[in-house]
């Protein structure tokens, strides 16, 4: 039994990777709101679970291929997440850190349950074409989707992370995550960074959810899955850190796939709750714990 | 009373106090004062358990506080003031007093009997039913004074309780601090004006830049050159000795 | 003082109806929906003591009415232990599971949004234990036998449960009437309105909120023995179900954050309106839509819940804690 799972390791590992990238933009999303806005925003997942549905829907009705859906999605859970910000979290919150959490609780609340309302229950996935052809990697077949998810992650990783160091409107948004008082006084809208730095957030979400659909599935419970994960990440990379989200990403991936194969499915679970509660009492900076 | 020697405190590289050795005796009224970032707050901070030192001692009543957190520190008899106010915001006046009084009885009949007396000798009396959010900066000061003294303590750590204040409200407060220490409590207070401690203090340290620079009785400290430095910058003390 | 005894009266006559309700209610339906809001507005007390009052919010709440609910059930259907017994064991689980999450979080110093994902994080931990272990009965879950009696806190009426739920919340309304009037009361308020001055002032503020999120734990373990006794099934997912640890804190601050009847208005009122919606549109998700959207504008505009709203008194907190804000960031 347990040489049966040994022998499994490396394919449990690699799997992690390819989940750890994807769960990486997931939190790269959470820790750049977190990082400049200093606010822990609870819808993160309910909003994950709605581009997965924008990106199936575009594939069950117009037959969209869902790595094409990205360009669509994208922006549009950027405007999505700026307008939201602007005009509901931002001006209803009152500067108040458990107002935000509670707004942003009551919010996920409604986008869930507005799922289950519009879309029912139900439990739906995409079959591509190339859905089930693999590589073959001797120990383990590894699925073209899979593969192409984990590149798109990095590639979308490596965009943000240049976005944020390399444009005028990142260094506005670092600006402001310093020092805000500061920015205003150069001049800086700071709400408007505020509400960009938010949308810039759920439209990671909305890349990850058109890259997640094809490995995964969507119901409107699916966000409930990822608003843990995506929080452990971000504390276990440390809050603002886009290199912490990334390694914390491969970590609770390989933590997950290792830990399902090693305790099994049930037991398996209990690694992301548990890193999350040790790291919050041991090290609530995490491993990197700088800012944006 | 209390003793304190050798304190120090680092923020990264920065020396926020430096082997600081003071003295503070029963029933005086000793001020520290210094200018702004001289380390005053940290001092009284360290003091009073907020902040851990580095190094050095801390005697209360002769025996070590050090590592001891901020309420064991109160229920042996000192209690600090903070130079930022920090009212219970959503509670009256009464109730914020209470909340002192509370550190030495249990019962809400006794704790709210000695919060009314504090808030006479503070001259509150007025202002009790007020919710502490509306008071004024004079206001608020007061009952920083009023909830530490209704805790009885043996030694109130006053920080800045004068800043903000004009010189009418100035001149009550100094009568009120008078009256607290005619009723046997000692007061260690930071004051960063001099003028205001002049006449209040028994003994005065003056800090800069984390290191005592000069000790003893106001009038000597205020023409001790090096303090004349310290406040008004190099050559100072020089160009009022020649103009003098 | 006079405030207070305004209460009392309040209280007894209020007592008194609701003692007598149920001569006068024939509908099950009814006796049942408001079996379920004392059920809530219970929970929601136990949120209060700890969220309300020492402001100390919680997104885990459910894990002690779990872990009530697994131990008198488990005593129950292992060692054959009466429940009338087990519910104390229930509430010594639920205040120990208390001390130790309070021990863990508080002592590391973590508040704010950061205890609020943490207990949620217990809750998590304690759910997929639950689902793995052999003793809880694991995913299958636990099933009780029907036997009515006051020994199996089990009744053959509605009415029977109507008042277990209903004793339940006039302790809790006690208990909170207690903390009004006392010291604990008085210093877990000064450690929601502000820590550093709380413990300047010789109160000794890890212990005091590891006090109240024992009283949270103690309360909630009497909860789960009454859920499991009314319902006899207990899984994970309903043991631990964060849809729970939502629902105390909603009607608490939906009625109104540390007031002592605030989680009964809150669960009233919520309650009905799901009532009401369920009976025009009976469609799965429409009323927690609802919810979500009366949290959100409580948060943004009744900061202090519809208890508050209706004292005409309550100043204006807003601006004032905006000034704590600028003043801490300019020193």
């Amino acid at each position: 039994m347990i040489s049966a799972s040994l022998s499994m390791l490396p394919a449990a590992i690699i799997n992690g990777f390819m989940y750890g990238a994807i769960y990486a933009l997931v939190a790269l999303g959470l820790t750049l709101i977190y990082g400049v806005l200093h606010i822990i925003n609870f819808a993160h997942g309910a909003m994950l679970m709605l581009a997965l549905y924008a990106a199936f829907f575009l594939f069950d009705l117009f037959n969209i291929d869902p790595y094409f859906s990205i360009l669509i999605v994208t922006p549009c859970a950027f405007i999505f997440g700026y307008l939201i910000y602007r005009y509901g979290i931002g001006s209803l919150a009152k500067g108040k850190d458990q107002n935000i959490l509670l707004i942003t609780l009551g919010l996920s609340i409604i986008i869930e349950n507005g799922a289950l309302f519009f879309f029912s229950g139900d439990q739906q996935t995409v079959n591509l074409t190339y859905g089930f052809e693999a590589f073959d990697l001797g120990f383990m077949y590894l699925s073209y989707p899979k593969v192409i998810s984990f590149f798109a992650a990095l590639l979308m990783c490596a965009i943000l992370w240049a976005a944020m160091s390399l444009t005028d409107l990142g260094r506005a948004i670092r600006a402001v995550a310093k020092e805000r008082q500061g920015a205003r006084l150069v001049g800086i809208n700071v709400e408007h960074i505020f509400a960009v730095t938010f949308g810039i957030g759920i439209a990671c979400l909305g890349a990850a959810g058109c890259m997640m659909l094809p490995i995964f599935y969507v119901d409107p419970y699916t966000g409930n899955i990822f608003v843990l994960v995506a929080f452990t990440i971000v504390v276990l990379g440390g809050m603002g850190s886009v290199v912490g989200a990334l390694v914390g990403g491969f970590i609770i991936g390989i933590t997950e796939s290792v830990g399902g194969l090693l305790l099994g499915e049930s037991l398996g679970q209990i690694g992301i709750s548990l890193i999350f509660i040790l790291i919050l009492i041991f090290r609530p900076t995490g491993l990197f714990g700088s800012k944006v | 009373m209390l003793r304190v020697n050798n304190l120090t405190k680092k923020f990264g590289g920065l020396v926020a106090v430096s082997s600081v050795d003071l003295e503070v005796n029963e029933k005086e009224i000793v001020s520290l004062i210094g200018p702004n970032g001289a380390g005053k707050t940290t001092l009284f901070a360290m003091v009073a358990g907020f902040l851990k030192a580095d190094e050095g001692e801390i005697n209360f009543e002769n025996a070590s506080i050090v590592g001891m957190k901020p309420h064991q520190i109160c229920q042996r008899g000192m209690v600090r003031t903070f130079q930022i106010t920090q009212p219970f915001a959503g509670l009256t006046t009464l109730q914020n007093i209470m909340v002192g009084a509370y550190s030495n009885t249990p019962q809400t009949i006794s704790a709210r009997k000695k919060a009314e007396e504090v808030a006479e000798v503070v001259g509150m009396t007025s202002l009790l039913s007020q919710g502490a959010d509306g008071l004024t900066v004079a206001g608020r000061k007061r009952l920083e004074l009023a909830r530490a003294l209704a805790t009885d303590p043996k030694l109130l750590l006053l920080d800045e309780v004068m800043a903000g204040l004009n010189p009418a409200e100035i001149d009550e407060i100094v009568k009120v601090i008078k009256g607290i220490r005619d009723r046997g409590v000692t007061i260690f207070l930071i004051e960063h004006v001099m003028k205001a401690v002049m006449n209040l203090s028994d003994r005065t340290y003056v800090l800069n830049d984390g290191k005592l620079i000069a000790s003893g009785t106001p009038s000597s400290v205020a023409e001790n050159p090096q303090v004349i430095e310290a406040y008004l910058g190099h050559g100072a003390a020089e160009a009022m000795a020649e103009g003098a | 003082m006079s405030n207070l005894r305004r209460h009392l009266a309040f209280l007894v006559l209020g007592a008194l109806g609701l003692i007598i309700l149920p001569y006068f209610i024939s509908s099950r339906f009814y006796i049942d929906v408001l079996t379920l809001i004392f059920f809530t507005a219970y929970l929601g007390q136990s949120w209060n003591i700890l969220g309300g009052y020492a402001g100390q919010f919680s997104f885990g709440g459910v894990m002690f009415f779990g872990t009530g609910a697994y131990v008198s059930s488990i005593l129950l259907t292992t060692f054959g232990f009466p429940p009338i017994f087990g519910i104390f064991l229930a509430i010594l689980g639920g205040a120990f599971l208390g001390l130790i999450v309070g021990y863990m979080s508080f002592r590391s110093g973590l508040k704010g949004s950061y205890f609020a994902l943490i207990t949620l994080a217990f809750a998590e931990l304690l759910r997929v234990l639950a689902n793995s272990v052999e003793f809880t009965g694991g995913g299958v879950g636990l099933f009780l036998t029907y036997a009515p009696g006051l020994s199996n806190l089990q009744f053959e009426t509605p009415v029977g449960f109507y008042y277990f739920a209903l004793v339940l919340m006039f302790i809790s309304i006690a208990i909170v009437y207690w903390l009004e009037g006392s010291r604990f009361g008085a210093q877990l308020v000064a450690i929601r309105e502000n820590e550093d001055a709380a413990e300047a002032l010789g109160i000794d503020t890890l212990r005091c909120k590891i006090y109240a999120i024992m009283i949270m734990g103690a309360m909630g373990g009497a909860a789960g023995t009454f859920y499991s006794q009314k319902y006899l099934y207990l899984d994970p997912p309903i043991a631990y179900s964060i849809h729970l640890s939502v629902e105390m804190l909603l009607v608490t601050i939906v009625g109104g954050m540390g007031t002592i009847f605030g989680p009964l208005v809150g669960a009233f009122v919520l309650h009905t309106v799901n009532e009401v919606a369920r009976h025009f549109i009976d469609t799965p998700g429409l009323s927690l839509i609802v919810y979500g959207l009366i949290l959100i504008i409580i948060i943004g505009y009744l900061p202090n819940g519809l208890i508050g709203a209706f004292k005409k008194k309550e100043k204006k907190s807003g601006s004032n804690s905006l000034d704590k804000k600028r003043s801490r960031e300019e020193s």
